[in-house]
């Protein structure tokens, strides 16, 4: 039992040591590394504000999801396309690929699992006009935009 | 209808044949009030805050007569615009999804051959949607019978359950190879959807219908069928139709002609 104490005692030691020798290097409130969180490539500001945002994204993005999936309804505002739309990284043009993208970077700092992804592309749509009635339709969203920025 | 117009025109109409008329007419002055708004809700499809509505109810014609043998450009366009592997260039091809596919039959008796594709019927009384047990697979107000993927718990149960094997289940990670259009997912059951986000985009067409209709075949017409005026309606009218497995009772969204 004392050989177990002592042996408690050492790694206690061991881990104060280490923790101040870390305190020394990086700034008290910061030892985890913070997520990266990039400028939205386009648009400059969101559809709620940060702060909220931040806590209630997921629960806009459940009832529009149910919205859309059970009723139909496709309105831009709240819809994960559009959030993909703005938050793709420049560089792999996508929300979720690498560790710094939008989404994931949150995620791991958070430790939460991120399950949209399994289903939902992570890579903005590339808007081809492929017929008359996309083009139409195309040139509709395009007026949609310059009307919601 | 021929019946009815014949006793139109020989006995003098009954109080009770005067007030369905006067209804009849009531509905059509109704529409032809506002010309423009139907135009627009027929080409641009519902405004978008709206959900889909129960006055709608999709369909599809298929004129199995114009189908050519040989030709799987339905197919093809199916997969292009839902982003579903073909099912040749799969790994794993027994189990690949497949959305829509070709049937080419022979009645053993008269040699005769058939083509029509085959894919969710979308049926008014889909036993996909009685057998889930979650309530994943679901029919929307305008017909389309649709999986909502955030519930399906891949039991097959509606696999299972579908007389016209429709659905496929996703075996394999599709490593983010997904339309932003069009989610999909390992895990889930899926089958076509009337191309749904065509429809809500206001397109009023199918990735199908469009192929089939660029090929010069003009096999596949595609509607809403309580629209009098549409052109679906007006051809079945017209034409003699089947439902496949008509003896289900299952109200079917698909007809065939020449089957």
């Amino acid at each position: 039992m004392t050989r177990l104490l002592a042996l408690g005692a050492i790694v206690l030691t061991t881990a104060a040591v280490a923790w101040a020798g870390m305190d020394d290097d990086e700034p008290k409130s910061g030892r985890a590394p913070k997520p990266v969180i990039a400028e939205p490539i386009k648009g400059d500001r969101c559809v709620e504000d940060e702060a909220y945002m931040r806590r209630n994204h997921m629960k806009l993005l459940d009832h529009h999801r149910d919205e859309t999936v059970l009723k139909g309804i496709r309105t831009k505002k709240y819809s994960l396309k559009e959030c993909i739309n703005c938050h793709a990284s420049e560089k792999t043009g996508s929300v979720a690929t690498a560790k710094d993208d939008f989404c994931v970077s949150c995620h791991s700092y958070a430790a939460v699992k991120i399950d949209c992804f399994d289903c939902h592309s992570t890579k903005p749509q590339v808007s081809a006009a492929k017929h008359p009635l996309d083009a139409e339709a195309a040139h509709y969203k395009h007026e949609m935009d310059g009307d919601e920025q | 209808m021929s019946e009815l117009k014949t006793i139109s025109d020989n006995a003098p109409s009954s109080p009770e044949r005067r007030r369905f008329i006067g209804a009849a007419t009531a509905t059509a002055a109704g529409l032809t009030l506002a010309p423009g708004v139907m135009l627009i809700e027929v080409a641009h499809g519902r405004p978008e805050g709206q959900a889909a509505s129960a006055s709608v109810r999709w369909g599809m014609l298929v004129d199995a007569t114009q189908c050519a043998t040989g030709c799987d450009d339905c197919v093809t366009a199916c997969s292009t615009e839902n982003g579903w592997t073909p099912v040749a260039e799969s790994k794993h091809p027994k189990q690949a999804p497949q959305w829509i596919r070709k049937l080419e039959l022979q009645d053993p008796l008269t040699q005769m051959e058939t083509n029509l594709p085959m894919m969710c019927q979308h049926c008014a009384e889909p036993p996909c949607v009685d057998v889930c047990p979650t309530g994943a697979s679901f029919k929307r107000a305008d017909g389309i019978v649709l999986v909502n993927r955030h519930t399906c718990i891949g039991c097959r149960y509606c696999m299972m359950a579908c007389p016209y094997k429709a659905r496929s289940l996703v075996h394999e990670p599709l490593n983010d190879t997904q339309k932003p259009d069009v989610p999909r997912g390992i895990g889930c059951v899926e089958a076509c959807t009337f191309c749904v986000q065509k429809v809500d985009r206001g397109d009023g067409t199918t990735a199908c219908v469009e192929a089939c209709t660029a090929a010069g075949h003009n096999a596949l017409v595609f509607g809403d069928m309580n629209d009098p005026a549409s052109e679906i309606s007006k051809r079945l009218r017209e034409l003699p139709t089947k439902q496949v497995r008509a003896d289900l009772n299952l109200n079917l969204g698909v007809h065939y002609h020449g089957i």
